[in-house]
């Protein structure tokens, strides 16, 4: 096992020029932005625990919601049907497209739930002052799967492929339209609140 | 920009890419962890370059078949239709769908091509120690980042209609083969952007930095 690294905590590098800098105080508000090529380094003067918790709460009830209730309601023809999410997934799968499938399964039911999972799991404990077992391994997962949830660009999915059947039949927005509307939005605040290198100085 | 920037690398340190804790980088080099949060370090990804040219080559190889196969056929009132991403973006054109037509041309067909030539001029001007406009180049490297996950509208109409028109007996869609490999077309630019160093344009401007990009 090799020896500890000296180390400085009150410098950081730039992840996308590696330039090196010292952070400003954590008065005021706002971004703080790379003096050389303007990328993102912190976010000051937000509450750490309690908003990413809320968000993610607020987030894992709207999303047993849309994974539970209707998506699009359907008439055609005298006939009404309707149609869920994950019914998408096993379809594809049922006509042998099994790798599209979970592609579809991955981005839009497996990285969401695992987002919304390890926000809740990362954050609840810390509200009371501990740290979760498996802490930085939780931590890296959230890292690696954020690009990969696509719900937003699924509901974008939802909204052409309704106006390409508009005029063939009657299309109605089911309950889970809505509440992954509203998902997307929460998802999209949640991922801007959580900032891995300042919760590291909260747990370390 | 000045020719010595004060960077992590020309100091000898370097930053942790989980937990962001800056430490002194062994000289021998050698395999260190992080004294915060325990994950392996490196200075720059490793092989990024190679890497990403390798994402890069295979999402252009499977680019042609996932524009030529059709992504979804129709089957209504006895008719077959087959689309392929480009007619798809043309039918809401056809039917007075212009915003969303603009949508689907530009996620489905503008963001793929520009996405697979930015990674690649990316590429070619780190590898050619280009020091040319280092802010516009971090700038086309973000936008690849941000823009890339939208190409997968496509796949998600196709999911989305092959469940509800499967209700009605009248009209009956299924999934083709174009709609997988534009899938993997996606995923893979997605892992080229991922595994591309930004890092390694600055390095080319920053003169005193001689850091193998290999």
């Amino acid at each position: 096992m090799s020896s500890i690294l000296p180390h400085h905590h009150d410098l950081v590098a730039c992840h996308e020029c590696d330039l090196l800098q010292r952070l400003p105080g954590e008065q005021g508000r706002g971004r703080v932005r790379c003096r050389r090529c303007g990328c993102v380094l912190h976010h000051r003067g937000r509450d750490l625990v309690a908003a990413p918790l809320a968000l993610g709460i607020t987030a894992l009830i709207l999303f047993i919601v849309s994974n539970t209730s209707p998506l699009l309601e359907f008439g055609l023809q005298g006939q009404r049907d309707s149609s869920y999410l994950l019914g998408g997934i096993s379809e594809l799968y049922a006509q042998g497209m099994p790798l599209l499938a979970s592609v579809v399964l991955f981005t839009t039911v497996i990285a969401p739930s695992l987002h919304i999972g390890l926000l809740i799991y990362l954050y609840l404990p810390l509200l009371f002052g501990w740290r979760a077992p498996g802490f930085v391994t939780a931590l890296r997962m959230v890292q690696a799967v954020l690009p990969w949830s696509m719900l937003e660009i699924f509901l974008l999915g939802v909204l052409v492929a309704a106006v390409k059947l508009a005029e063939q039949a009657t299309i109605l927005p089911g309950p889970a339209a809505w509440s992954l509307g509203l998902l997307v939005i929460v998802l999209a605040a949640a991922a801007t609140q959580v900032h891995p290198h300042r919760l590291w100085d909260l747990v370390a | 920009m000045t020719a010595s920037a004060d960077t992590a690398i020309a100091r000898d340190l370097v930053a942790c890419h989980t937990c962001g804790l800056v430490s002194r980088w062994p000289s021998p080099p050698r395999p260190v962890r992080c004294p915060r949060c325990g994950v392996s370090l490196h200075r720059r990804i490793p092989r990024s370059v190679s890497r990403t040219w390798a994402f890069l080559a295979a999402a252009i190889m499977l680019y042609v078949p996932a524009n030529l196969f059709p992504v979804m056929q129709v089957t209504s009132l006895g008719q077959v239709r087959a689309d392929t991403i480009l007619s798809g973006a043309e039918f809401l054109l056809a039917h007075g769908m212009w915003p969303l037509a603009l949508i689907v041309f530009v996620a489905s067909i503008l963001v793929p091509i520009a996405k697979i030539l930015i990674l690649g001029y990316l590429l070619l001007s780190v590898q050619l120690r280009s020091a040319a406009r280092p802010i516009d180049r971090t700038r086309l490297y973000r936008f690849t980042e941000f823009v890339g996950r939208w190409s997968m509208v496509d796949v998600f109409v196709v999911s989305v209609l092959v469940a509800l028109v499967h209700l009605g007996q009248v009209a009956e869609v299924e999934a083709g083969l174009g709609a997988l490999f534009f899938a993997a077309v996606v995923v893979l630019t997605m892992l080229a952007a991922r595994t591309f160093d930004p890092r390694l344009i600055w390095d080319n401007v920053d003169t005193d930095v001689r850091f193998a990009a290999d």
